[in-house]
């Protein structure tokens, strides 16, 4: 006669392996550290960045300067208001210590690197144009005129 | 009989964990960099240079407070603009006989737009409370017309497209003989169309 429940008649049924499970969790843990870069700075501004299609790659990370601009976010402190603000080097600065602070940048580098300093405007999408336009002149002053309006890439027209 | 026993299979239940542990730790102390953008150069901080522009050379684009876009007086879709960019740098307004006549122009020669794309200057002016991201469009806008006309430019003289000698320029992999050449022809496409974006003071209001 065929044994139909074979299996009722062990005691138990095996126990599901779950010697995959490190190798998946491996896999992603791998992706994670290539496709992403360690934090140099903590945000203290909200920082969504309009879309642009014909971007160009900021690879060298030696030779920019990041400046972000924002609404500053609610855990960095909460009497700040509701103006965009400016951050560099984990702080917030007023308009006109940009120069300064740029110029502080810029003298880390090297030598040879000065002449190429790329200086990253990294607004958020909330951000209206005055501050940007202040933005551009206190960089034209100290005569850093390479800029780059950071973005995500994406079809321009989701900005509207 | 002994020597038929399976071995004792090792529990590696615990290294999953271990994983997840190092996971959270790359997911916290890291982010996913957005390193593109669009790159722009500035005009130095001086002033005295007044350049004399024809009317018919300038195109102007304007962004007002309510964030509508105006191209030589007329409110017009974001959509449009790319088109209308183009169709003035590639104008080549100059008769047949005339000096700066754009003998690869393709557009349509309209008397009172561009004379030649040497000469066309986009002039993009935007208000003080007119938002970042219209600006950004329309900086895309402006410069996608430059490649692509630059793209064609480039796809008749060497078969390329302009992104790809452009991207095999700072390709490091590229020696330097062949750089040389790609320097060559990124120059010349770019003198065929230089990218003339003028942007104004802001007005206060």
């Amino acid at each position: 006669m065929i044994k139909f429940n074979k299996y009722r008649s062990s005691k138990s049924l095996p126990p599901v392996s779950t010697a995959s499970l490190p190798d998946i969790v491996f896999i992603l843990l791998f992706f994670f550290m290539t496709v992403t870069v360690m934090k140099n700075q903590n945000l203290l501004v909200e920082n969504t960045l309009p879309t642009a299609t014909e971007t160009e790659k900021l690879d060298k990370k030696d030779r920019v300067i990041e400046i972000y601009v924002g609404k500053p976010t609610n855990d960095s402190n909460t009497n700040l208001g509701d103006e965009p603000r400016i951050q560099m080097d984990n702080k917030f600065i007023t308009v006109d210590e940009v120069g300064d602070y740029a110029l502080q940048a810029l003298s880390s580098m090297p030598e040879h690197l000065k002449s190429v300093a790329t200086v990253s405007i990294k607004a958020d999408v909330g951000v209206k144009m005055g501050i940007i336009e202040d933005l551009k002149s206190e960089l034209r002053v100290v005569n850093l005129l390479k800029i780059n309006y950071t973005t995500y890439e994406g079809a321009a027209e989701d900005n509207l | 009989m002994k020597n038929h026993r399976n071995p004792q299979e090792v529990n590696a239940g615990s290294m999953a964990d271990i994983a997840f542990l190092l996971l959270i730790f790359f997911l916290v102390t890291t982010s996913i960099e957005n390193d593109a953008g669009l790159n722009r150069i500035m005009p130095p901080d001086d002033n005295n240079a007044i350049v004399d522009i024809k009317e018919r050379n300038l195109f102007e684009i304007r962004i007002n407070d309510a964030d509508l876009i105006m191209a030589e007086g007329d409110i017009i879709d974001p959509k449009n603009l790319r088109e209308k960019v183009i169709a003035f740098i590639d104008n080549g307004g100059l008769t047949l006989e005339a000096e700066g006549y754009c003998n690869y122009c393709k557009g349509n020669r309209f008397a009172d737009s561009s004379e030649n794309p040497d000469k066309a200057i986009i002039s993009l002016k935007a208000q003080r409370n007119s938002s970042y991201p219209v600006y950004v469009t329309v900086q895309n806008e402006v410069i996608a017309a430059y490649n692509e006309l630059r793209d064609r430019e480039s796809l008749r003289l060497f078969n390329t497209p302009y992104k790809t000698i452009y991207s095999d320029y700072y390709n490091e992999e590229i020696n330097e003989d062949k750089k040389k050449v790609l320097k060559e022809r990124l120059e010349i496409i770019r003198a065929l169309y230089p990218q003339k974006i003028l942007e104004p003071e802001t007005v206060n209001n």
